[in-house]
């Protein structure tokens, strides 16, 4: 009996068709912001620049990718009657791992983000994987599924964040070592505006207040939807 | 045991919270001094970002290593002095050991105030801190005098949470705290402190260029600088009157 569980396993693929679905299907066609619209809330309101919006994705995909796989690993265990209370705490300790080690590598991001570190506790996309797939899946799927999730979740956030920043502020990567100015009086690329008529040249205020991911996104998903019949609700 | 008792439900819990407990705790624990000493160092970023400009040509604070943040706040370069609201020194504590925004919740007559007195130029420098409040909550800013203790060296300013591209722009426009820079506080011996005006400056010495759509922040600026710099005139008022050689020794 021992002998073909074992074989069993072998035959399972750790990286077959299937678990490449779970990573891919996120990315696209059941992206969480475009698709499901879920973590629109912090999509909004982080994404003015692209640095804090890469830190605030790694550390969601981080979240998402390790409380799917902790949920799935105790999901036999878990009583019923509090398995909302117990997926919370799981992504509590995490969100405040991430938080920890924020303060322990880079002060000035951490201080950046502050309450949307935090935040990512009632982050919809964390808890509706839980809910949807990790409470029914085994530990390797469970986790793909939330790195899917995650990676989906922030690679909206980081094309949303670098039409904002580069309209908005005319920089790229601003607070990095890497900043770049495109547009604007001390540019040094595209667009100096510092003479003649473009001296009059503002910031766009548009695209740096929130409402702006809010037309960005839902350009994402005009494209998406132009591009994808499939998605498009005929009922 | 019954997975749907009540006791398996304690039991569970229990377990759980145990675990993430001591995992949180531990990591805190072991994290903790490098975590303040990042907080420590963002702060004299805050206030040496206030005297930029009399650091050296080109230098800019937000590229300054660690180690070159704690040589200028070093015995050497600057002064740490505690002042009561009466303009008494306080004795065996460093300003840094003070925290405005801890300040601000004490009633007014109890609160201590940092002062920072920068050394490494040609003349002192008197870096003080100010907290108030903006639009959505806490401003707080340093300002920095010249040796006359009336002229404005340079100054910068921070917040929780304004409007980004509004009332952010008190932090993020290098513009708005450049403006500052040449000011005065006082006319003649009164002090009239700096007001933000909406619409553009009209006084050239007293005033400077509002931002537009930040009208609520801009006023809190203006509120913050003009408490803030009094509770301070105690002890300005001895310096400016050369009472306290102390400070220059």
């Amino acid at each position: 009996m021992a002998e073909t569980a074992t074989k069993v396993q072998e035959k399972a693929p750790i990286f077959g068709k299937k678990e490449r679905i779970l990573i891919s299907d996120p990315l696209l066609d059941n992206n969480p912001i475009t698709v499901q619209v879920l973590g629109v809330c912090s999509a909004l309101a982080v994404t003015s620049l692209v640095v804090p919006s890469l830190v605030m994705s790694v550390a969601v995909v981080f979240v998402c990718a390790f409380s799917s796989l902790f949920t799935s690993l105790l999901r036999n265990y878990i009583p019923k009657s509090v398995r909302m209370i117990v997926q919370l705490v799981i992504i509590a300790t995490l969100v405040t791992i991430v938080e920890i080690s924020l303060k322990y590598f880079n002060f000035p991001i951490y201080k950046n983000l502050s309450v949307y570190i935090g935040l990512i506790i009632t982050n919809c996309i964390v808890m509706g994987r839980l809910e949807a797939f990790a409470m029914a899946n085994k530990p390797w799927r469970s986790f793909l599924d939330g790195l899917g999730n995650g990676i989906g979740y922030g690679f909206i956030l980081v094309a949303v964040a670098f039409f904002r920043e580069l309209f908005g502020k005319g920089s790229l990567f601003a607070g990095s070592p890497m900043e770049l100015m495109i547009i604007g009086p001390s540019a040094d690329y595209f667009l100096n505006t510092s003479s003649g008529w473009l001296s009059g040249y503002y910031n766009n205020n548009l695209m740096v207040l929130p409402a702006a991911a809010m037309f960005l996104i839902g350009i994402f998903i005009w494209i998406q939807r132009a591009r994808n019949p499939k998605l498009v609700d005929i009922s | 045991m019954n997975p749907n008792s009540n006791a398996y439900i304690l039991f569970f819990v229990f377990l759980l919270t145990l675990v993430v407990a001591v995992v949180l705790g531990s990591l805190t624990e072991v994290t903790k001094d490098k975590a303040a000493q990042n907080e420590d160092i963002f702060n004299k970023r805050a206030i040496l970002s206030s005297i930029e400009d009399k650091l050296g040509e080109g230098i800019e604070v937000k590229k300054l290593s660690d180690e070159d943040v704690l040589d200028l706040f070093s015995p050497a370069n600057m002064d740490q002095f505690v002042l009561n609201m009466s303009g008494e020194v306080v004795p065996d504590i460093k300003a840094e050991q003070i925290k405005i925004r801890d300040e601000k919740k004490k009633p007014e007559a109890e609160r201590l105030l940092p002062l920072y007195v920068y050394k490494g130029g040609a003349e002192p420098l008197y870096i003080l801190s100010v907290v108030g409040n903006g639009l959505w909550d806490e401003i707080w800013g340093n300002i920095a005098l010249e040796a006359d203790v009336n002229t404005v060296a340079g100054a910068a300013f921070d917040h929780q949470g304004e409007t980004p591209g509004l009332g952010a722009e008190i932090k993020d426009n290098p513009k708005f705290s450049a403006n500052f820079k040449g000011k005065q506080i006082y006319r003649d011996s009164d002090l009239v402190s700096i007001t933000v005006r909406k619409g553009g400056a009209k006084d050239p010495i007293y005033e400077v260029d509002g931002i537009s759509g930040a009208t609520v922040t801009a006023d809190g600026v203006s509120e913050m600088l003009e408490r803030g710099i009094k509770y301070y005139e105690p002890y300005l008022a001895q310096i400016r009157q050369g009472k306290t050689s102390m400070l220059l020794k």
